[in-house]
């Protein structure tokens, strides 16, 4: 009632003015953001629809209309299919891996006093590094003859295994350098969701009785942090999804197709064939995959919000 | 629950003393093993830079070399490609990136947060919708544009598609937000503009978000090789992931001594910022992720 006393009383021409200058600064401020955004974001989405609804090759001349004939064949195509198929597997791979990993070593890691600083940096120096650079590395670590990890594989009397040229271990190593790049990123999200968690829960637990390690952990830890654990999922998700860079410079899809990915074969058609509608279309699949993995981290989040 | 309790509390002390001291070897067993796996290519990477090709070659694996090779393997990948000068196309991306970014996040997210504009919802509602979208999507007519236009293989085009960062505008709103309004009200009161209050007064309080989201840019887009690999095909300004594939393209990858020392310099920025600054970066990392 006062408020809108106030509001009205003080209606005057200086209020006016000063919200009409809120109005114009307000837009100025948000103009070259928007602008940036139909640009880089909304008029790109629009192109590419309309590509993909074309038979366009980038640098051809004639151009027609073909309807939703690349959704259909894409959705037909072998390569594709397989693709991913592997892209899922890989996914399958790294997020148990990378979610389930991290958040061990972040329980284990968060009661250590002294050699807690030790340990995160150690476990998140792969995030900052260079994964090209280091996927150079993980070759030679892997190579069948000249690479530690088979001398090492040798001393144990396992003959020499070669990861990447392997139709059947070259996606699982790949999943194996991924789970290896992203773990400290996840441990130091679910470190922070640890630290979180009231003190005294544990006390009042530790008073119920509940004082082992693991009934500690199913009772309190887990439960609480469910909503981190959300995040890390989805994150993880998308990031596995967008697998390319391991591929690109490893494997490049080979050996026989077995680490052709999603996103490396958009690469392939978009940028080396030029078959441009082929590849708009095969994007939106692409996006839709990444639209359904965002959906479920705003559901969880709204459930965060309510709990 | 509690019947359980009871039955476990006669355990004499050195018991408890000796189930605690396993409990810790036990963890950190897991952790050591762990720290291994994390270490090993880092490690490998270091050995290899210095050690002779007759050594690399060598049937018999050992960890450090018997003759030190490291200014040869150094000299050669140094003459062989320009590798400082990746580190500093590295620089120069980052850095055009970073500034754009937050030139035209700042001033937008403070408008969402606190002034009144037509719009401004929908707005908002465009920023959350392009946080689901990854530059892989845009990336096919943004070429075919910067194509047309004969912007490819520039540092312009290396940027372009980031300068702006929802993601960027998303957490200062957040933090903005939070910014009281009557010290704004009273900046205005004292005839200060718009544009003075977001840049002297409500962007300095927002110091640990923008340092937590310079890192988190930084590191990107240091270690982007999808964008890049796209618009350059000039060796000269190719960041340094693409300058790593051109080298080891050209190395046809059997010269270990000089690729791994090659890694070891395009790797080294990045890393040895983190050390320096670690709390930084894991700060961020944590910000960036959970707010």
């Amino acid at each position: 009632m006062t408020l809108a006393l106030a509001s009205t009383a003080g209606f005057t021409s200086t209020t006016r003015r000063r919200l009409w200058i809120e109005r114009v600064t307000g837009l100025g401020f948000a103009l070259p953001a928007f602008a940036l955004l139909l640009l880089t974001i909304l008029l790109p989405l629009a192109v590419l629809l309309w590509l993909s609804l074309t038979n366009y090759e980038f640098g051809g001349v004639d151009m027609d209309w073909v309807g939703l004939a690349n959704f259909q064949k894409a959705l037909a195509d072998p390569i594709i299919r397989r693709s991913l198929v592997n892209t899922l597997l890989y996914v399958a791979i790294v997020v148990p891996g990378g979610v389930l990993g991290a958040l061990l070593i972040a329980v284990l890691v968060h009661r250590r006093k002294r050699t807690r600083s030790f340990y995160e940096v150690v476990y998140f120096l792969p995030v900052t590094s260079t994964l090209i650079a280091m996927a150079t590395v993980w070759q030679f670590l892997l190579h069948p003859s000249l690479g530690p990890v088979n001398g090492l594989l040798k001393w144990l009397g396992i003959g020499p295994i070669a990861f990447l040229s392997e139709p059947s271990t070259a996606l699982a190593t790949l999943a194996v350098i991924g789970i290896w790049q992203l773990i400290g990123f996840n441990m130091i999200l679910f470190l922070a969701g640890l630290t979180a968690i009231p003190r005294d829960l544990y006390e009042a637990a530790d008073i119920d009785g509940c004082s082992s390690g693991i009934d500690r952990f199913l009772t309190i830890t887990w439960p609480l942090l469910g909503p981190t654990t959300m995040f890390v999922l989805v994150t993880t998700m998308i990031t596995a999804f967008k697998i390319f860079d391991t591929v690109a410079v490893m494997t490049r899809g080979g050996p026989v197709g077995s680490t052709e990915v999603l996103l490396y074969n958009i690469y392939l058609e978009g940028f080396q064939y030029f078959h441009t509608g082929y590849a708009a279309a095969l994007t939106f699949i692409f996006l839709a995959f990444i639209l359904v993995f965002s959906a479920v981290q705003t559901f969880a989040l709204d459930k965060k919000v309510h709990y | 629950m509690a019947d359980l309790a009871l039955s476990a509390a006669p355990v004499t002390p050195v018991h408890s003393v000796l189930r605690r001291f396993l409990t810790l070897v036990l963890i950190h067993g897991v952790l050591i093993a762990g720290a291994i796996f994390m270490l090993a290519p880092f490690v490998w990477m270091l050995a290899t830079s210095i050690k002779p090709p007759a050594e690399i070659f060598s049937a018999e694996i050992s960890l450090w070399p018997k003759q030190f090779y490291g200014l040869q393997n150094y000299g050669f990948a140094m003459e062989k490609a320009p590798l400082l000068r990746f580190a500093l196309n590295g620089v120069i991306l980052c850095g055009g990136i970073l500034i754009v970014q937050l030139l035209v996040a700042i001033p937008c997210a403070y408008a969402l947060a606190k002034l009144d504009f037509p719009g401004r919802n929908a707005l908002f509602v465009l920023v959350l919708l392009g946080l689901c979208i990854p530059v892989q999507v845009p990336a096919m007519p943004l070429y075919i544009a910067l194509a047309q236009l004969g912007l490819l293989n520039t540092y312009f085009s290396m940027m372009m598609p980031f300068f702006l960062s929802v993601f960027a505008i998303f957490l200062f709103r957040q933090f903005f937000r939070s910014f009281p309004d009557d010290i704004i009200n009273a900046a205005r009161l004292d005839g200060m503009s718009e544009f003075e209050i977001v840049w002297r007064i409500v962007t300095p309080s927002a110091w640990p978000a923008i340092a937590a989201f310079s890192v988190f840019s930084a590191v990107a887009h240091w270690n982007d090789l999808y964008w890049p690999l796209i618009v350059i095909s000039d060796a000269k300004l190719a960041p340094p992931p693409l300058g790593m594939m051109f080298f080891a393209d050209a190395e046809t990858g059997s010269n270990y001594g000089a690729l791994t020392a090659a890694a070891t310099i395009l790797t080294a920025p990045l890393v040895l910022a983190f050390l320096v600054a670690r709390r930084r970066f894991i700060d961020g990392i944590t910000m960036t992720g959970v707010k």
